[in-house]
């Protein structure tokens, strides 16, 4: 069977759940070689292989943390040349974040292959792998493949359930040697972000995300309260980051992150396309605005009309109470 | 020596208008009116910016697309841009990513460059992904999705940037020549100003083909693209939900349905 490279993102060695439904995309359409790079990089292996993971390519070097992307594209096309050297290569999948995108972008380049970003869904066709993308704010459903070189496709967090599929997942040390030329952006500095200890915002099976409507930030442990009752990540529209009372990293939508939970609901939130755009995958939508009017009614499962101080704090207690 | 910066604008469909797919399976450039992409204005902003902290700059804005892409052109322009670049051609109709990243990269190559400034992603394709495309073509240092951008020391000099990425914050240093891309938190875009849009009528706008740039047609194009569009349909529209007035019960009502979904 033909081989599937699977780019590994990795905090540390700890795999995140993204590289892990890639994993299950990935056996659809050949065997997955897994490759893990920096520091860590060796300690991915058993996770990667209970999830089937035939082989784990890994390489630690320096470089790959005091350079931005160009060394890390280095190493993949080192793992593209062994792979096709040894047998026949189906695919290279990255996780959908800015900098697997960028790197799946270089990698195109240099092996003259197409690529596809932000796939939803995959599954193997007769002339190669065919991505399910969703466009035009979610508007559209399309299916595309590549047609020159080795597929390089790039899929959303939650597009894919995490299954565990035992697999030998044997460990070889990639050789990479990276160029000058990749070492011309330096990481001066890299400040890690501060844990909330919540789930991660594209991870999550549950997003629950303020606007406009919840009127400062000293309001927002509201939404927070309510988020942790159900175990969810909190999220923000644009709005709410402008004005300074939530994150950057936290807003949902075009130029925020593209969410796509099981349940997500939106409180103060008018429901703007863009907005739209980062979470109308979401498999069931609930939004709670005082405005009857406002075009988030549109998508919902379900929605109340009403002020968010009455019905986010009560719906907080309700979830404690029956979660007991 | 004047720094020569390069700004990469894409005229794009309106994304509040109704966006479609042609039969071929192209976007539809007819049915939606088409602007500057939202996203490059912050791009205009910051080459502006970087301009005016600079001893002599100038800045060219470029764009690959069809006619009407000029009004982006022209757009920028009345923002402050020095000269504008258009590459139109009857064969680029249906050219992907890495097609257009060819297109770009030549005609940054013809134009001359120090500093190429893209904006994060386009409106329509939200791929993200040209601006690594171009510093890989052109062999210059990425330095990618900045919040913060300034540029010290002339044609020579080095770029910096912040870059907030998923689990860290980064500074970022690379020397000239380079390619960045900046966000939406990079600052607000000005508007361009009637003197702005007075003067940009005069400004030059040079017209270039694939020709002029050495580039055969079966490179670019729908035939020539290193993707294919096998099927486009339209979204269901969601089935309309329940809609409750919160009338005291609202919170406990949406609890039910919660439970009834298994949610809690
Ligand atoms: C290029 C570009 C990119 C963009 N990217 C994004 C993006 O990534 N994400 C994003 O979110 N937006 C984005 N936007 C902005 C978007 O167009 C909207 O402006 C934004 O989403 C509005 O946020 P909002 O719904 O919180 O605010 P508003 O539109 O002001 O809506 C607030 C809502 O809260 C309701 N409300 C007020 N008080 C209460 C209360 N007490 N109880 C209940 N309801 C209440 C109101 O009825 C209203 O419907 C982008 C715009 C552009 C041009
Ligand atoms: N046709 C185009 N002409 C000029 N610049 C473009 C074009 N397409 C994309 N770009 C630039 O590349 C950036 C990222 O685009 P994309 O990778 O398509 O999301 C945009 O913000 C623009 O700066």
């Amino acid at each position: 069977m033909a081989e599937v490279l699977v780019y590994v993102d990795h905090v540390d060695g700890s795999v995140r759940k993204p590289t892990l439904e890639l994993l299950t995309l990935a056996r659809r359409i050949g065997d997955p070689v897994a490759v893990s790079l920096g520091n860590g990089a060796a300690d991915t292996a058993a996770t990667l292989a209970e999830h089937g993971a035939v082989k784990v390519l890994t390489a630690d070097a320096a470089e790959f943390a005091d350079y931005l992307v160009a060394p890390k594209v280095d190493a993949l096309q080192a793992a593209v040349e062994s792979v096709s050297a040894a047998g026949s290569l189906a695919a290279v999948l990255l996780p959908s974040s800015a900098e697997g995108k960028e790197i799946g972008a270089r990698l195109a380049i240099r092996i003259g292959s197409g690529i596809i970003t932000d796939a939803v869904d995959l599954e193997a066709g007769d002339e190669g792998p065919v991505a399910t993308q969703s466009v035009f704010a979610a508007s559209y459903t399309t299916k595309s493949r590549i047609t020159k070189g080795t597929p390089v496709i790039t899929v959303k967090p939650n597009s894919a359930p995490v299954e565990p599929a035992a697999a030998a997942g044997a460990v070889e040390e990639l050789a990479v040697t990276v160029a000058d030329s990749s070492k011309g952006t330096k990481v001066v500095s890299r400040t890690p972000r501060e844990s909330t200890g919540r789930p991660d915002l594209t991870e999550a099976a549950i997003v629950v995300s303020g606007g406009r409507g919840v009127n400062g930030a000293e309001n927002f442990p509201v939404i927070e309260a309510l988020a942790d009752s159900l175990g969810a990540a909190v999220g923000a529209s644009r709005a709410a980051v402008d004005a300074g009372w939530y994150p950057h990293t936290n807003q949902v939508g075009q130029t925020g992150k593209s969410v796509s939970p099981q349940l997500y609901i939106a409180a103060g939130i008018s429901g703007a396309i863009q907005h739209r755009a980062g979470m109308q995958t979401s498999k069931t939508i609930v939004a709670i605005n005082k405005d009857e009017e406002a075009p988030i009614f549109e998508l919902v499962d379900y929605g109340v009309v009403g002020d968010l101080f009455n019905v986010v704090p009560a719906l907080t207690d309700e979830v404690k109470t029956r979660k007991g | 020596m004047s720094l020569r910066i390069v700004v990469c604008v894409k005229y794009v469909p309106d994304a509040t208008g109704d966006r479609h797919f042609a039969e071929d399976l192209t976007v539809d450039r007819d049915d939606v009116d088409g602007l500057l992409s939202e996203l490059d204005e912050y791009a205009v902003e910051q080459a502006l910016q970087i301009k005016e902290a600079a001893d002599d700059a100038e800045i060219t804005v470029l764009t690959v697309g069809p006619e009407d892409a000029n009004d982006a052109i022209r757009k920028a322009l009345s923002m402050g841009a020095d000269k504008g670049v258009h590459v139109e051609d009857e064969d680029l109709h249906g050219t992907d990513a890495v097609g257009t990243s060819l297109v770009l990269a030549k005609a940054i190559e013809k134009t001359g460059y120090d500093l190429v400034v893209c904006g994060m992603a386009s409106t329509d394709g939200t791929m993200g992904v040209l601006p690594a495309m171009l510093a890989e073509r052109l062999g210059v240092p990425q330095v990618t999705q900045l919040s913060e951008v300034s540029v010290e020391g002339g044609p020579n000099g080095t770029v910096k940037g912040r870059r907030d990425g998923d689990t860290a914050t980064e500074q970022l240093e690379a020397s000239l020549p380079a390619v960045v891309s900046v966000t939406d938190q990079s600052g607000e875009a000005r508007y361009p100003s009637f003197k702005g849009i007075m003067a940009a009528k005069k400004k030059p706008v040079e017209e270039l083909e694939l020709d002029d740039l050495d580039i055969d047609a079966d490179e670019v194009g729908l035939e020539g693209a290193w993707t294919k569009v096998e099927d486009a349909t339209e979204r269901p529209a969601r089935t309309a939900g329940t809609i409750v007035k919160d009338e005291g019960e609202g919170a406990k009502q949406l609890a039910e349905f919660l439970a009834g979904q298994k949610f809690i």
